[in-house]
């Protein structure tokens, strides 16, 4: 009996094991001659720069100082390195023989023109959301492009997870195909903004935490996650700021990287908005929208009232090293960080990032006030024109005693744990970089 | 090779990225209004301006700065006769002189802030800029004459 059972069980995984392989092996689109400039219209290709632009396809697909979207740029994942690859229209190493279907394939499917699979480290989770005309006009921009011959770096993700055959148990279990799903009970704006956020930019690619498999929790989504070294911080109600991100405050941190009420952009939001939501391709109003989205999501306007005393509390502590008797802490502050971070007794300066109303204080992890703070924030960080200094000199003691200094008096939360440890964790990273 | 402007000029250089943005200044471009005080980023002697805002360039890698405005003491302004220069000489501010570029610098991005600075203000944003011969009260006092005649320029 129990060897029949056996039996029973080895059948079924072989007949399993090989129908997946069957499945997995998706057919090759006939490759083409590269499209001519003169086939696509120039509104078409200016849509395509626009949703290019938004979704921020070149922060993968350039690498630093590279030719744009030639790729090469490593995206950092729990399985190993994943290159952006070459999605300029060169013939041998670009997309350059991808017919439309390709394309569309390709977003919709995670499938590559020659029938193997994509590695997820690619969104197109989130790409299978657009709409034909939004892929119609990505391919004209795409299509019309230099081309670049570039080949980059092989993966690194090890055996067998490099097997490609294998994503498709991966898609079987995790990935569903489909068009974004408006919602009638919003508002057009609304809609608009959630279709950009979530076919497009795919924001909760950094703000969803991920499960061992690599795929989006979608229970948990924008509920925040560590990514490159950052926390990407949670986006729902869960949010940490301590002011809700209004329409106008997010607005205006989407489009110049900064908001007086709450901080400077840095580490791997940098590209969404320096190289994307800030150019000019990008209407204001897709900004907005996109504002007017997850404003919703955070229910800033159930919090509004709070807004004015935060702030005269915030402005108020902003100040502690001045007046306080002798405080070695607030002296290092005072020493190091007060003469850009203090703000006067009227509102915060946009120039000033008042710390008392910035999340990498509040966060429950100390992570990205270590970065800023070890690797600084220079200007072609964040928001343009402004430079944090590196302060690596300080030793990890040194910045634990900032940390806990600022914690315990601008954000008024509980002590973060082994912080010295963690100082030096990052150190260590930003080395090997 | 890495680009920027410094005080008005486009200048590249060849440091390495993670050369100190104050030893770039000084020994490759030559110029040595800035100071090197502590090399830690807590004295404010070798504040300079990125993108006209005072930061302290012994602790700014040259990388984060590229193809930004920089501006040095020698750059403040083209005659050296910024209102906070000529307040400088004229309450006879320093005594050594070593930090002098730095407080300036610094004092320049305060009074954009607040033009019109009240003590803890002056306080708050000079903390960093140590003086060992502890000019301060010559320091603020020239700050408040520099904001008045500041202020009477761009009203006036």
């Amino acid at each position: 009996m129990i060897r029949r059972i056996g039996a029973a069980i080895f059948v079924m995984a072989f007949v399993g094991t090989v129908s997946v392989l069957l499945l997995s092996r998706r057919h090759a689109i006939a490759p083409i001659d590269p499209p001519a400039r003169e086939s696509f219209s120039a509104e078409s290709v200016a849509r395509g720069e626009t949703l290019a632009a938004i979704g921020h396809c070149a922060s993968c697909h350039t690498h630093a100082g590279g030719q744009p979207f030639a790729g090469g740029y490593g995206v950092n994942t729990p399985f190993g390195i994943v290159y952006g690859t070459n999605i300029t229209p060169d013939s041998k190493t670009g997309i350059g023989t991808w017919p439309f279907q390709a394309f569309l394939r390709v977003m919709r499917e995670g499938v590559a023109r020659d029938g193997s699979h994509l590695f997820p480290a690619f969104p197109y989770n989130a790409y299978t959301k657009l709409t034909d005309d939004d892929l119609s006009a990505l391919y004209a921009y795409l299509m019309t492009r230099p081309p670049v011959s570039a080949s980059v770096p092989s993966n690194t993700v090890p055996f067998p997870l490099n097997v490609r055959a294998l994503q498709e148990g991966w898609k079987l279990l995790l990935f569903r195909s489909g068009r974004f799903q408006s919602n009638p009970a919003e508002s057009d704006e609304w809609n608009r903004g959630a279709y950009l956020a979530e076919a497009l930019s795919d924001c909760s690619g950094c703000h969803t935490p991920r499960n061992s498999l690599g795929s989006e929790k979608t229970r948990d989504d924008y509920a925040g996650a560590v990514v490159d070294g950052w926390i990407a911080p949670a986006l729902d109600r869960a949010n940490p700021s301590p002011l809700p991100w209004t329409q106008e405050d997010l607005f205006c941190f989407l489009r110049t990287g900064t908001s007086s009420m709450h901080g400077a952009a840095a580490g791997t939001m940098t590209p969404v908005i320096r190289d994307a939501l800030a150019l000019a391709v990008v209407p204001d109003s897709d900004v907005r929208a996109i504002a007017v989205y997850f404003t919703d999501m955070n229910q800033a306007a159930a919090r509004a009232s709070s807004v004015d005393a935060t702030v005269r509390e915030a402005i108020a502590t902003s100040d502690l090293a001045v007046k306080q008797p002798y405080d070695a802490d607030a002296n290092l502050y005072a020493s190091a960080c007060m003469s850009c971070h203090y703000n006067s007794a009227r509102a915060p300066l946009p120039a000033r990032p008042e710390l008392a109303l910035n999340s990498a204080l509040t966060l429950p992890e100390p992570t990205n006030f270590i970065q800023v703070v070890l690797n600084g924030v220079g200007s072609t960080n964040g928001a343009p024109g402004m430079a944090m200094p590196a302060y690596a000199s300080l030793t990890d003691v040194e910045i634990a005693r900032l940390a806990a200094y600022l914690r315990r008096t601008r954000a008024k939360s509980p002590p973060w744990n082994d912080v010295e440890r963690k100082v030096a964790a990052v150190r260590r990273e930003s080395a090997g970089r | 090779m890495i680009t920027f402007q410094l005080n008005g000029r486009s200048v590249s250089v060849h440091s390495p990225g993670d050369a100190p943005l104050l030893w770039v200044i000084r020994d490759e471009l030559g110029l040595t209004g800035t100071k090197f005080g502590c090399g830690i980023g807590f004295c404010g002697a070798c504040t300079v301006h990125v993108e006209g805002r005072a930061t302290r360039s012994c602790v700014t890698p040259l990388s984060t700065i590229a193809g930004s405005k920089v501006t040095t003491i020698e750059g403040l302004d083209p005659e050296g006769k910024h209102p906070l220069q000529a307040a400088w000489l004229e309450l006879q501010v320093p005594q050594c002189g070593y930090c002098q570029s730095g407080q300036i610098m610094q004092a320049a991005t305060l009074l954009k802030d607040y033009p019109n600075p009240t003590d803890r203000d002056i306080n708050a944003v000079m903390a960093g800029s140590v003086c060992r011969c502890m000019a301060y009260r010559r320091i603020k006092k020239a700050i408040k004459l520099a904001a008045t005649r500041m202020r009477g320029v761009t009203h006036g």
